[in-house]
């Protein structure tokens, strides 16, 4: 038998399909994964259009008479519905973008929205999912309400201590989620759905008491907000903003500043990427579960403050406001927990909240279809391998993990 | 069986795992395999197994072309394979499990199974496996269980049997046994194919050798004509050093004294029972036992990740029993996680935040809470040029990372911060001769520089090459201190199964254990 040896020639990195990959400039690289982050939403955002039209269609008694008589008038019907189609969504558009006051209105409901999905973006991060979004947002809207129709003060100091007690209420009842979860392990998916409805009830007992009822009214509605402790507006021409918008874009700010540059930022990240490996480098897994919770809470609850300090009516009601808690984890989803994501993803879904009404005046096509866009985006973004299917594009091979499959575990 | 492979090639995206490879294995041949993790080795054995199609290349069983289009094909065509990761269901017994899928049936497909144990009792019987049909598969340790597995094949009729790594989970006894099975299945003509990358095993039991790298073929050989040093270069590409130069140790005071330290596992048994051991300073203790008896608590309990039970540990002199991660991380102690992918790294950060991973918290990486990334940047960047990180770039994300450069980058982080005792717990497993030799190294320089170094390892060879004392645990306890010069791989494997009592595996009896003083 015989003996062979080839010479090699020298020893090469392993790996070389990684490094050409990570090798690539900066700049393309950023670019890169811009593109990728913006591709999906944008390819589920016209996808979700692309079927609310078609439901648009069909939902309108008119215009399902009319295909009735499609094989006799073909061209018609087809014009009629594409017609209805677009009239729908230029409302939407109108009604929301296409004044300054509209746009005005869009971003008093993409503010909340702002924060809720910073929340839920800010949990994720540090491995927990939020649910309890709408119980902290109806907490920090009760104490924020509570201080601001109760106590008489200054404006200088009324409004910041309306908008502590708002950050700390939604806190403190973050913060319950995550000592559970610290110390007995309770899953904060779990908790925090429970302590939602503890939230919501909660309000609705307060709604009761002297305290918070409005003088002279049986229904559950609180006293106003004091005119001292209302969110002040800036107005420039017809557009008009209050102070939470830019609470919220400060607030995006810091999220973004906490993850990239602080110490806090890298150890919730740790834990949220690795839990193991955090404790084996001796951080304390709990604590950071605790904290991410209380920032967490500290969010949704000044959702709930800009919007009982800066909205009209300025008054606590039954039920009030949780759906945008929920919105929130869509918002934080389609956002890919990115705060400029984030951001972005409000004021869509702003624009949504905002143009509904006018959509179903303008056109009575019923403001659910709202709802059904907005699930069919969230489906599309949480499915990123059926976008990609039906508009053939390629996945790149990324590293980083996919947001909606780590969810839930 | 003749097995031939012929100009095999397959192309992965960015990958040829297979490049123009020719094999050919003569029946009543075993045929060792021997490559670095990721030579393509398993890639090629799975093409034979008809699990992907070739892009090129052709192959032949007993001169006929054969083109498998799934397993099943091999299968049918006489070829069996023992995967590294057993497959077989954990309730059944070892008669249903060999049965499975080929059950032999009676009258409209009533299970015969009387007629299936028979023919897996014989067929135990012929190749001396000493498999009962009756017991159920849970219940038997893993080296017999990988004789299910064979005996699987066996029933198939497989003449051509893959083993693919099938020592990395044995006992040293296990190994032995295998070893003879593999010949007596030889002896009967039938064809073996052995993966490894161990030295010492392909050149004890291989008749032929073909090594290979990066999926070539860099040579054929016979053990008679090579020895493990020719081996290693062939399989590296280079000359490698296989002996750890080491000068004997000038151990200075204990650093680390445990005593009688006792600990429960996650369901509250005793898995660790009452352990002394002392480390001093510029020395390596090993602690050699087959995996699963408590090494892997006893490791916890000693880093902050286990309270104990009772006992007690100092570090320096001073009591740390219980104290935290961080704390101790403060005193001086490093530690290398065993499973790395798990607790030593965050795969999806960049090479630069795992190496910072324990010290974020400290100057000059972060100023109150502020992350300073230029510092972080560069120590990063000097531990890559120090300890040969193969990485495109810091910024890099570790995941993307080979696993023995994965490993280069824990050794790195915890090295550069070990000033009295370094924990070491399987730093070389799975890693390729390349990376084992750099980072044996290091852990030598390590000593050398003064620090206690435990070493919680597996592989006999790595004990060793490494330890200037080994302690072996057995059941948690320590049944013998041994000094390097006083071991050799047959004492050390006598007491790592338990010694003087043979019958422990057949019947483990509780309390039955006796330290044995080995002098």
């Amino acid at each position: 038998m015989t003996t062979t040896t080839v010479q090699d020639e020298q020893p090469q990195p392993e790996a070389e399909g990684a490094e050409s990959r990570a090798a690539l400039p900066t700049l393309r690289r950023w670019l890169e994964a811009t593109r990728d982050a913006l591709l999906i939403p944008a390819l589920a955002l016209l996808t979700a259009l692309a079927i609310g039209g078609l439901v648009i269609v069909f939902s309108s008694p008119d215009t399902l008479d009319a295909w009735s008589g499609f094989f006799s008038h073909p061209g018609e019907t087809l014009s009629e519905s594409w017609q209805l189609v677009w009239d729908s969504y230029y409302a939407l558009y109108d009604t929301s973008l296409g004044s300054w006051p509209a746009f005005s209105r869009t971003l008093v409901e993409a503010t909340p929205l702002a924060f809720t999905g910073l929340s839920v973006a800010l949990a994720f991060r540090a491995g927990l999912f939020n649910i309890g979004a709408a119980g902290q947002l109806v907490i920090g809207a009760t104490c924020a309400g509570w201080v601001g129709f109760t106590w008489h003060l200054p404006s200088a100091i009324h409004i910041p201590l309306a908008v502590a007690a708002g950050f700390v209420g939604g806190a403190l009842w973050g913060s319950i989620a995550g000592v559970l979860k610290a110390r007995t392990g309770a899953h904060e998916v779990i908790t925090t759905i429970m302590l939602n409805y503890v939230a919501y009830y909660l309000l609705d007992y307060a709604l009761r008491s002297d305290a918070f009822l409005r003088p002279g009214r049986n229904d559950p509605i609180s006293k106003p907000v004091l005119e001292s402790a209302r969110l002040p507006d800036f107005t420039i021409g017809d557009l008009t903003l209050h102070l939470g918008l830019f609470m919220a874009l400060a607030a995006a700010w810091l999220v973004w500043w906490l993850f990239g540059r602080s110490t806090i930022g890298f150890r919730l990240r740790a834990v949220g990427a690795n839990p193991n490996a955090a404790r084996y480098a001796g951080m304390g897994v709990g604590a950071t579960y605790v904290l991410a919770m209380v920032l967490a809470g500290g969010l949704a609850g000044l959702a709930g403050t800009t919007n009982i300090l800066g909205r009209e009516s300025f008054s606590l009601t039954g039920g009030y406001y949780r759906e945008l808690g929920f919105d929130g984890i869509a918002v934080a989803l389609l956002g890919r927990a990115n705060p400029i994501g984030v951001l972005a993803a409000a004021l869509l879904f702003g624009i949504m909240r905002s143009g509904s009404t006018g959509m179903q005046a303008q056109t009575s096509t019923p403001v659910d279809i709202i709802v059904v866009i907005q699930a069919l985006i969230i489906a599309f973004v949480a499915a990123p391998d059926l976008v990609r299917a039906i508009y053939r594009v390629r996945a790149r091979r990324e590293a980083e993990p996919a947001f909606t499959t780590s969810w839930g575990a | 069986m003749k097995v031939e492979l012929r100009g095999i090639t397959k192309r992965w995206p960015g990958v040829v795992a297979a490049d123009g490879v020719d094999l050919s294995v003569e029946s009543g041949e075993v045929h060792a395999l021997l490559g670095e993790n990721g030579a393509g080795k398993t890639n090629l054995m799975n093409i034979l197994f008809g699990l992907h199609p070739p892009d090129e290349g052709e192959m032949f069983l007993d001169g006929e072309p054969f083109q498998p289009r799934s397993p099943a094909d091999s299968i049918r065509a006489g070829i069996g394979m023992v995967h590294q990761h057993f497959k077989l269901v954990p309730v059944f017994t070892v008669a249903e499990n060999v049965m499975l899928g080929v059950e032999p049936t009676g009258f409209l497909g009533r299970l015969d199974r009387q007629r299936g144990r028979q023919r897996v009792a014989e067929l135990s019987e012929h190749y001396g496996l000493a498999v009962t049909p009756g017991a159920t598969v849970e219940d038997l340790s893993v080296g017999v269980q990988q004789r299910v597995e064979i005996l699987k094949a066996l029933y198939r009729e497989a003449r051509c049997l893959i083993l693919d790594e099938p020592t990395a989970v044995l006992t040293p006894r296990e190994i032995d046994e295998l070893m003879r099975i593999i010949r007596e299945l030889a002896e009967a003509g039938r064809s073996v194919i052995f993966i490894s990358h161990k030295l010492r095993e392909v050149l004890s039991i291989a008749d032929r050798i073909t090594v290979l790298r990066r999926g070539r073929v860099v040579g054929e050989t016979t053990p008679a004509e090579a020895d493990a040093q020719k081996l290693a270069s062939m399989m590296v590409g280079r000359d490698v050093q296989l002996v750890v130069d080491k000068t004997p140790a000038e151990p200075g005071p204990p650093v680390l004294d445990v005593a009688g330290l006792v600990v429960a596992d996650d369901r509250g048994h005793r898995v660790v029972d009452g352990v002394d051991l002392d480390v001093r300073a510029g020395e390596i203790l090993a602690i050699a036992g087959v995996q699963g008896n408590g090494q892997t608590e006893l490791i916890e309990a000693l880093t902050g990740l286990r309270g104990p039970i009772s006992g007690s540990v100092q570090l320096d002199g001073t009591d740390v029993t219980g104290a935290s991660p961080d704390h101790l991380f403060e005193a001086g102690l490093a530690h290398v996680p065993e499973d790395r992918q798990r607790d030593g790294l965050i795969g999806s950060f960049t090479v630069a935040a795992n190496m910072v991973l324990n010290q974020i918290d400290s100057p000059p990486f972060s100023r109150g809470f502020r992350v300073n990334r230029p510092a972080i940047q560069e120590h990063a960047e000097q531990l890559v040029d120090d300890f040969d990180v193969r990485t495109p770039s810091v910024q890099a994300t570790v995941s993307g990372l080979s696993g023995g450069n994965q490993q280069k980058v824990i050794v790195a982080r915890e090295f550069f911060h070990a000033r009295r005792l370094l924990i070491l717990s399987q730093p070389t497993r799975g890693l390729d001769v390349g990376s084992i030799q750099y980072i044996h190294r290091q852990v030598v320089a390590k000593r050398d520089e003064g620090v206690a170094v435990l070493l919680n390892s597996s592989e006999l060879d790595e004990v060793l090459a490494l330890a200037d004392r080994i302690a072996v645990i057995y059941r948690g306890r320590i049944v013998g201190v041994l000094d390097r010069t006083d071991a050799n791989s047959e004492r050390l494997g006598l007491l790592m199964a338990g010694a003087v009592e043979e019958a422990a595996e057949v019947a483990p009896v509780e309390g039955e254990e006796e330290e044995v003083v080995v002098t």
